[in-house]
Formats: structure tokens, sequence, C-alpha cells
């Protein structure tokens, strides 16, 4: 099933009189349960792509295609609506609300969504024992890693069953160890629930985990091979 | 107001139609008859709380070589309607019969340094135009808080002062408190006014009515002018709160929260910061409005004509109407100052918003 479809996305973005083409012509189709990468020279439109999938922007023109629904033109509820249930992020800078416990990140998505209290309690227990932050729960983010707070945004990505986790250089700010650690975590989740995940990194301990690989130079794709990723 | 009403003017004076308040006349086709009889018809209708005879002559006090010109007022000691007078510094209130006792003003007492007991010699105009005079003993030394009314008005027993000044069974007026002054026009009309003139004390204090309204004017644009530099403050420190928190906007944007529900979040916080200032201010202002209302703020003896008479203190005073308006302003205006920053929230976009913060 397709997850995700772009078809001749371009974006360009306009400052005063300069324009920059981020994405120039790109067609990508993401299916589910994929564990793919996105990598590439620097500012070769790897963040603005994820955006594009993540519905977090528009294209210029073209088209996008999530969970079966087009995004093209939905307005910024709309994008904010698709988003909720459907995408799940996890960000370079971790991005988790610094006045919020570790449980209350969690639980935030859950409370977008209207949850119960016994469903979302369930939930965010389930999620912080997956990633292995339970007894972490009542800290708040500036009381922990930034390995600890990867992983508290990586359970909070997945909190509401999302059909398709986007990461934006999610190790690019952690140690090798704890890189791996939220790597093993993530590729645990695709396997085990079928989530499918898109990066965009440089890293190549994250690279060596995809299953996929996509290259970007210039705002084009130039290269989309399978591969035999760690599992 | 309503203190310098009870004091000088009351909420009703009858009088004669041919009297002259400036005059001071106690010449009897200016009086009016049988005083007594009339207070009483007047007292019998319902709105009216009291009503009781006052009887007016200009005369002058002399001790030794001093002497000073004074308002004589002649009233029925028993009549609630003088219990402005009846705040003593020394010595005892008048009585009915008493035929040489005299009530004199504190400051008064002061420039003439006289003490309860002491004799001055009171000089009346009578009501033939000639005049008369006495000998009275200073009973009792009272203070009504204003100083320009107890320096210039002394009294005697209603009995008294009509024969002293010749006077008859007359009076000038009658002075009517009514239970609620806003209905002075309705009683006005009410009372039978065959050779009577009755004046409410709209009319009777014109310039007090015209400073009275203008003061809540100028209080309404003070209240205006503070309530603009509140919301200039609400709207400031909610959109520096929106600015410094443009990162975390994006996060809960980017995990689906929706314009409205990020509205409905910094109405909230505004919600809370209006009812911590709301309850801080309130408690603030009442206690000091308790602590002004016992000490009352000091002006001194402002030195005002009679037309407007103005307590030394000024006794601050707080109703549960103006508290409660107050409030809900408050409430009111910070919600609505805090529409402008949480919309500017619920507009920005995302990837501008996680963007510019990283
Ligand atoms: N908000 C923006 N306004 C203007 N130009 C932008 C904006 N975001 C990105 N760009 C430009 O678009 C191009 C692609 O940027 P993008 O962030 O997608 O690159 P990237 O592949 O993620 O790079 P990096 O590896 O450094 O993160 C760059 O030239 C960048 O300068
Ligand atoms: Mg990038």
């Amino acid at each position: 099933m397709e997850v995700a479809k772009l078809t001749d996305v371009t974006r360009i973005y306009k400052i005063g009189e300069v324009e920059t083409r981020a994405l120039n012509g790109v067609s990508l189709t993401i299916e589910s349960g994929e564990f793919t990468s996105l990598v590439g020279p620097s500012g070769s439109g790897k963040t603005t792509l994820l955006q594009l999938i993540g519905c977090l922007d528009q294209p210029t023109s073209g088209k996008v295609i999530i969970a079966g629904k087009d995004a093209t033109n939905l307005n910024r509820n709309q994008r904010a609506d698709l988003r909720k249930g459907t995408i799940g992020f996890v960000f370079q800078f971790f991005a988790l609300i610094p006045t919020l416990t570790a449980y209350e990140n969690v639980e935030m998505p859950l409370l977008l969504n209207g949850k119960s209290a016994a469903e979302r309690k369930k939930r965010v227990m389930e999620l912080l024992s997956a990633v292995g932050m339970t007894d972490r729960a009542n800290n708040r983010p500036d009381q922990l890693s930034g390995g600890q707070q990867q992983r508290v945004a990586v359970a909070r990505a997945l909190a509401t069953d999302p059909k398709l986790i986007l990461a934006d250089e999610p190790t690019a700010n952690l140690d090798t160890e704890n890189g791996e650690q939220v790597m093993e975590i993530m590729k645990k989740l695709n396997k085990e629930t079928g989530a499918t995940f898109v990066f965009a990194t440089h890293d190549p301990r994250v690279i060596k985990y995809a299953n996929r690989v996509v290259t970007l130079q210039d705002g084009l794709i130039v290269k989309d091979s399978k591969v035999n990723g760690k599992s | 107001m309503e203190s310098t009403l009870r004091l000088s003017s009351g909420h009703l004076q009858v009088r004669d139609a041919d009297y002259d308040p400036d005059k001071l006349s106690v010449a009897w086709e200016y009086l009016i008859e049988n005083p007594e009889q009339i207070a009483a018809q007047i007292e019998a209708l319902d709105q009216v709380d009291v009503a009781t005879p006052r009887l007016l002559a200009s005369g002058i006090i002399s001790v030794q070589s001093d002497s000073i010109g004074v308002q004589i007022m002649g009233i029925d000691p028993a009549s609630r309607a003088n219990d402005p007078y009846r705040h003593l510094v020394s010595g005892e209130f008048l009585t009915a019969d008493d035929r040489e006792g005299i009530l004199i003003g504190y400051p008064l007492a002061q420039n003439l340094a006289l003490n309860v007991g002491d004799r001055i010699n009171l000089l009346v105009n009578t009501a033939d135009g000639t005049v008369d005079e006495q000998l009275f003993t200073v009973r009792g030394i009272y203070t009504t808080g204003t100083t320009a009314y107890d320096k210039g008005i002394v009294f005697l027993p209603l009995a008294k002062a009509q024969a002293f000044s010749g006077a008859g069974n007359h009076a000038s007026m009658i002075f009517v408190l009514l239970k609620d002054r806003e209905q002075a026009e309705f009683v006005a009309k009410a009372i039978p006014s065959r050779n009577f003139k009755v004046e409410t004390w709209r009319e009777l204090n014109s310039l007090l009515v015209l400073v009275n309204d203008f003061s809540n004017a100028y209080l309404t644009v003070i209240n205006l002018i503070i309530l603009g530099v509140t919301i200039t403050v609400i709207v400031n420190t909610l959109l520096m709160s929106v600015f410094e928190r443009t990162r975390e906007i994006g996060i809960l944007s980017a995990i689906g929260m929706k314009g409205r529900q990020i509205i409905a979040m910094f109405l909230a916080e505004a919600s809370l910061l209006a009812l911590g200032g709301v309850t801080v201010g309130s408690l603030a202002g009442w206690a000091l409005s308790v602590y002004f209302g016992k000490v009352g703020i000091y002006f001194g003896d402002l030195g005002l004509s009679a037309d407007m008479l103005l307590e030394d203190r000024i006794y601050t005073y707080l109703t549960l109407e103006s508290a409660i308006n107050l409030i809900i302003t408050a409430f009111v205006f910070t919600l609505i100052a805090s529409l402008y920053p949480a919309r500017m929230a619920s507009r920005m976009e995302p990837v501008e918003a996680l963007h510019n913060a990283q």
C-alpha cells in the first residue's frame, strides 16, 4: 500500500527577489512498512522533501497524496488534522515541550486525538516502556540526556499509531551509543508494528539500518536503491 | 456627596415663596408660619425620612475685643436631621428648653479661645429690622469635619432663636431628608405649595452636582487611561510569550494542534493571568479602600464657599457594584487584549516556527 505519493513536486523559496529551487521536480512513492533514508549533500532538499511529505509545508507545484488523501491544496487546519492521526515527527533537536514531563509529552498527541484518560494512560506506559523510559516518565526534558529526550520524542511520534513516521536527522545530536539505541528502537517498532519510517540524514549509522536509500542532489532524486539494511 | 447633603442642604428645603436665602432676613413676611405643623405634614409622606423646621439669622459674636460674624441657626435639638452637629469635641448638645445655651463650632472656639462654660455676647438682626443682644453660655463645641462650615455657624434651640430674633412662631425653612434622595423631584411635587417654594438638593447644590459630575467624568477618563495602559502591557506580555514559544507552537502544530486550539491555549493562559491579576488587584484595592475609608485622606480646610461644603477628610468607599464592574471589565479586556497575540500564534506556519527556533 502507498503511504505517500509525490508527483513532480517543486518547492521554490522566495526571499525578496532571490528564488531558491529547493526541490526541482521530484516524484517519489513510499510504500507501507518502508525504512527509508533520504541522503544527499547539505542544501540538496532533504528537509524540504520531508516537510512536504509531512504536510508541514505545501509544494509550489506538483501533487502530494498522503494515506490516499490529496494533501496538495489543504488549508492550515485541514493539514493539521491530517497530521494529527496519520504522521508522527522526530526532529533533530528533539522538540519536546520543555514545561511538560516525558509522560505528558507523549500524552499530548493522544489528547489532541480525543482519547479517553484510561486509553491515554495505557498507551503512554506502553510506549515509554517500548523506548525504555518508564522510570523517567515524570522527568522534564531538561532533566533528560539528549538520547533520552530523543527516545521520548520517538514515543511521542508513535503515540497515535501513525502510518508514517518522519525523522529529520534524528541522530545528529546524539553520540554513537545513543544514536544506535534510538535507531534500534525505531527499527524494532518498524518490524513489530509495520509503521513506515522516512529519515533525512547524513549519518552512516542511520543509513546502515535502511532498506531503501534515496539520494538527492540540487533538488532532484539522483539515485533510489533498495538495500539490505541491518536488522 | 450624601454627607454634604445631610450636613448642609438636605434633600429638600421648603421655604416661603418670597424668602431670599442670601439675606437671612427674619422678617415675618419671608417666613413660614406654624412650621412644626407643616414639618409634621411633610414627615407624614411615605418617602420622607425626617422634616424639621429651621430658623436662620445673621449675628455677631463678641468676646472681649474680638467680634466675628456668624450665621445663627435655630434647630429642634430632638430631630434626627440634626445628627451631623451632634459630634461634640466637648460639652453637651442643646436641649429644647435651654434659654441661655449656645453650640459653637470647634474652629470658632479656637479662634476666640472659648471653652465650654464661657460666656459670649451674641448680637442678632431681628424681625423688625433692628438688633438685639444677649449673653449666652457655650454649652458644647461641635465639629462636622468641615472647617468652612464649623467656623461660621452657631446653633440655638429653635424656640430661643425665634424669641431672640423676634421671629415668633416662624421658621426660615423646613429641612427635609428623604429615604432615597433620587425621589426628591417626586416628593417636591407632592408637597402642597400654596405659598411655598420647594427646592431639591440638585437645585440647592448646583455647583456641587456639577463638580460631582465633572469628577465622575474625570474618573472615567482616568479609568480609560489605566485600561489602555493595562491592555498594552497585556498585549506585550502575551506577544513576548508567543515569540518565546515559537518553537513550542511549531511542535504542537506539527503534532496536529489546530489554530483554534492554539488560540484557546493562549486565551486560557490570559484568563489565568487575568484571574491572578484581578485577585491580587481586588485584594489590594479593597485593603486600601478600607484603610482610607477609616482614616480618610486629609485635604485640610478647602475653604470653599457655603455653596459647596466638602469635608476636610475624604473617605473612600467601595461598593460591591463598582468592584464587580471593575473585575468584569478587567477580565473582559484582558481576554480581548489577548486575542491578537493568540491569533498571531495560531497563524504561524509550523515549518517557520520550527525553523526559526533552531
Ligand atoms: N525557509 C526557507 N527559506 C528560504 N530558503 C530555504 C528555506 N528552507 C530551505 N531553504 C533552501 O532550500 C534549499 C534546500 O534546503 P533543505 O533544508 O531542504 O536542505 P537539506 O538537504 O535538508 O540540507 P541539510 O543537510 O543542511 O539539512 C537550501 O538551499 C536552503 O537554503
Ligand atoms: Mg535538513
